[in-house]
């Protein structure tokens, strides 16, 4: 009944090759979208900003980076923590040498710098493949964090070693710092995350991601049939850095403020961003953002009904909560190994069948 | 995902109704009571709890009104930290007091944004304590410039005032809260003659072999620490097992509760570390409070931390809290105050021996008086030895002032620094 093919007919090949080719599933795509852009920033408060939209969006954009990393391209990393350092400090210092320029522009330019560093830190998959090259990432991930804790000029010789995002504007409007309106935040964030989807979205189905894809499923077979390897992991490095520095550079700059090397952007970050993309589908934009649903906001959520709603101790809450979510991706994975996304796929089949699957 | 959102708006529905009512004093409890660094949060939250608790049940409140407390569990992390004042910031919030250093940096330029106080004693950013640049913090009665300087000047007091050629090194977390002494300390080598060896610990503290082979191999005759949670134990327990003589171990006062000693046994015997108060149960406040809180049933946590160094300092800053509050009181003359009130509570407050000996607490915490430019207090502190087979810390010294010509062009040129980056204009002029 939903999603079905039947009478949605197909009279140009733009029309057959678009990313939603089911009206349904289009007109929920942009229902979506004007929820996000038309509704949203209008009841958005600084909580729901600070404490589910923003992270969300930006865990999206990170666990999409890792995804074409991991997900199309077939290279295991466990450097997205690191990566994000990059961004966020690369973001730093040019937002603080460059005061007078958009924060917009740095916050691409950190992509950008992430794209380099992590081209670098991608060589090795030249070499190296599965685990060996996820113990090189990891190697990334270790000698970046303790590079920004170690060398001060990258936090500008503060006595603390933190770095803190000055108040920056793109258009006159406050989109770092204290002053920043929850929905100027959230706004900010979704253009990005849309945007960087979007394109992710494009990349993959095109011959880039089609070479990502065919190194993925089988690296000599490939090469044989006229893929080069050096370009094709090198790319799946450039852009999943530079999807992983944006994140990091909106997490520093728009969502914390203030952070610390070793307790935001450590090993734990990289580790958060696998699973996300582990539970939510390997190889899929949705899962992304399931994944990134998932991790994000139900921990937000369990506290609350845990604590807010029926009144528990704080640390009992915390203790079960980490138990439910630990629960819940044993099941999760054992029901659907592909992760989320696999979930809304077969619940898509059984839908377009609904109600008469025979 | 749906599901979820929609099931998460309930959520939210039902905590923005179960928040209290507004003529409530409330103050948050960001508190960490799970993680590496429990040991630490566990304590100091339920002090800080029970405080207001016994005020509530001995009192009525302050000034009648009752104080709710209603408690966010951080981890010690600055995200959650986030969430957390984001969280608690809706139910009109007096005064945050977040226990991590992580957390305050994050929050200054918040609340200063969002017009609330926030008092950090004994950690945080210590310029915060030029009010004149920092006009929402407070960190009375003492900072970590003054506990560094301090140390310093009760290792010269062993050593016939006189430090040349001396090895000092300084063991931290590798944390904004580790490195804020740094500075202060080179100062103070370069004053004193002494070498300062900096060694870091990473988050969470467990992994510590390195840093102590490093420290059995220089032989510095004094380790100053700067550490937290999980991180103390076990240095401690290092230094022990490397036969590190124990009375040449300092820690700061985050480094100095029972939870970081115990687990060494007899080795932790000698160690010394900062305290910014008294400690122990021979207090008449530890009468009411079994009185009106724990007997009554109504202690916070498991209750099993009454009279430990944290919870003793979760309850001075409760106190100093709950003073700042009747201040506001009075000068407003109102019961039901603001944040902004409540900022000329604390920027008025004078703390007298008399009114602790008021209070319950005679010869506590030393006497202090807040200005709107002064936030930091006099910081004076002492110094307690850890007896490991009385199983109690005694105070070795009285109250030892710090060394503030080191200490105040540091504190003006970082907060000259901080107004300058966030062009702030200096109050109080």
């Amino acid at each position: 009944m939903f999603y079905r093919e039947a009478g949605d007919f197909k009279t140009s090949y733009v029309d057959d090759s678009q990313t939603f080719p089911i009206r349904f599933d289009r007109m929920r795509y942009y229902a979506v979208l004007v929820v996000g852009f038309g509704i949203i920033p209008f009841v958005i408060n600084d909580y729901w900003a600070n404490a589910v939209f923003v992270p969300f969006l930006i865990y999206a954009i990170a666990a999409i980076g890792l995804n074409i990393l991991t997900g199309y391209c077939g290279q295991v990393s466990l450097g997205t923590g690191g990566f994000m350092a990059v961004g966020a400090y690369a973001c730093y210092k040019l937002m603080t040498g460059f005061p007078e320029v958009p924060i917009l522009i740095h916050v691409l330019l950190a992509g950008g710098v992430t794209a380099g560093v992590g081209v670098l830190f991608g060589l090795p998959s030249l070499r190296i493949k599965g685990f060996y090259l996820a113990v090189a990432t990891l190697a990334a991930q270790f000698f970046l964090v303790w590079l920004f804790n170690k060398v001060p000029w990258f936090y500008n010789h503060s006595a603390s070693g933190q770095i803190t995002a000055p108040e920056r504007t793109v258009l006159g409007i406050a989109l770092t710092g204290p002053n920043t309106s929850a929905a100027a935040k959230y706004l900010f964030c979704l253009c990005l995350c849309v945007a960087l989807a979007w394109l992710a979205r494009n990349l993959t189905r095109g011959a880039m991601g089609r070479r990502w894809m065919a190194i993925r499923d089988m690296d000599i077979a490939a090469e044989i049939i006229g893929v080069n390897p050096l370009t094709a992991k090198l790319s799946a490095f450039a852009v999943s850095s530079f999807f992983i520095g944006v994140a990091g550079a909106l997490f520093f700059a728009v969502y914390l403020g203030a952070v610390e090397v070793g307790e935001a952007f450590g090993i734990n970050k990289s580790f958060l961003v696998l699973f996300m993309i582990i539970i939510g589908g390997l190889g899929s934009i949705f899962g992304s953002f399931a994944g990134a649903a998932f991790l994000v906001l139900l921990p937000v959520f369990l506290k609350n009904v845990l604590v807010g709603g029926l009144g528990w101790p704080t640390d009992l809450a915390a203790h079960i909560e980490l138990m439910i979510v630990g629960g819940l991706i044993v099941v999760f994975l054992i029901a659907e190994p592909h992760g989320l996304a696999q979930l809304w796929r077969v619940a898509k089949e059984k839908l377009r069948l609904w109600p008469f699957p025979h | 995902m749906k599901k979820t959102l929609t099931a998460l708006a309930a959520a939210a529905i039902a905590a923005a109704m179960a928040a209290p009512a507004l003529a409530d004093l409330v103050v948050p409890n960001l508190s960490y009571r799970t993680g590496p660094y429990a040991p630490s949060g566990i304590p100091y939250a339920d002090g800080f709890n029970d405080y207001f608790t016994l005020l509530n049940e001995r009192d009525g409140g302050i000034g009648g009104q009752k104080v709710v407390v209603p408690e966010c569990e951080t981890a010690y992390n600055t995200e959650k930290g986030v969430e957390c004042y984001e969280a608690t910031k809706g139910s009109g919030s007096l005064v945050y007091n977040p226990l991590s250093t992580g957390i305050t940096y994050q929050l200054i330029p918040k609340v200063s944004a969002d017009g609330i106080p926030m008092y950090t004693p004994g950690y945080g950013r210590t310029s915060a304590s030029n009010g004149k640049v920092f006009g929402w913090i407070f960190n009375y009665p003492a900072n970590y410039w003054d506990g560094a300087s301090v140390a310093i000047k009760h290792l010269l007091d062993l050593n016939g005032g006189s430090l040349q050629g001396k090895k000092i090194t300084l063991l931290y977390h590798n944390s904004a809260y580790g490195k804020e002494p740094i500075r202060t300390l080179q100062e103070l080598s370069k004053k004193h003659g002494f070498t300062l060896i900096e060694l870091a610990v990473d988050h969470p503290g467990q992994e510590q072999k390195s840093q102590w082979l490093q420290i059995r191999r220089d032989r510095p005759d004094y380790v100053l620490m700067w550490g937290w949670g999980a991180m103390n134990a076990v240095a401690v327990q290092e230094a022990a097992n490397i036969r590190y003589p124990m009375e040449n171990f300092i820690g700061v006062w985050w480094s100095g509760s029972e939870n970081d000693v115990l687990p060494a046994g007899e080795g932790a015997h000698g160690y010394k570390s900062l305290a910014m108060h008294g400690t122990g149960m021979d207090y008449p406040v530890y009468a009411d409070l079994k009185k009106y809180v724990h007997d009554a049933g109504k202690a916070s946590g498991a209750g099993d931390q009454v009279g430990s160094v944290l919870y003793s300092r979760g309850m001075y800053a409760a106190l100093v809290i709950s003073e700042a509050i009747r201040k506001a009181q009075e000068i407003h003359g109102t019961a039901t105050i603001t944040p902004a009130q409540l900022r000329d509570g604390f920027e008025q407050l004078e703390i007298t021996e008399a009114r602790m000996t008021e209070l319950g607490l005679p010869g506590f915490g030393q006497p202090f008086k807040a200005s709107c430019a002064d936030h930091g207090g006099p910081g004076a502190t002492l110094i307690q030895q850890w007896d490991a087979k009385a199983r109690k810390w005694s105070l070795i010294t009285g109250f030892i002032a710090p060394d503030d010509e080191v200490l105040t062009p540091l504190v003006l040129e970082d907060s000259a620094a901080y107004a300058r980056e966030n062009a702030i204009a200096e109050r109080c002029n």
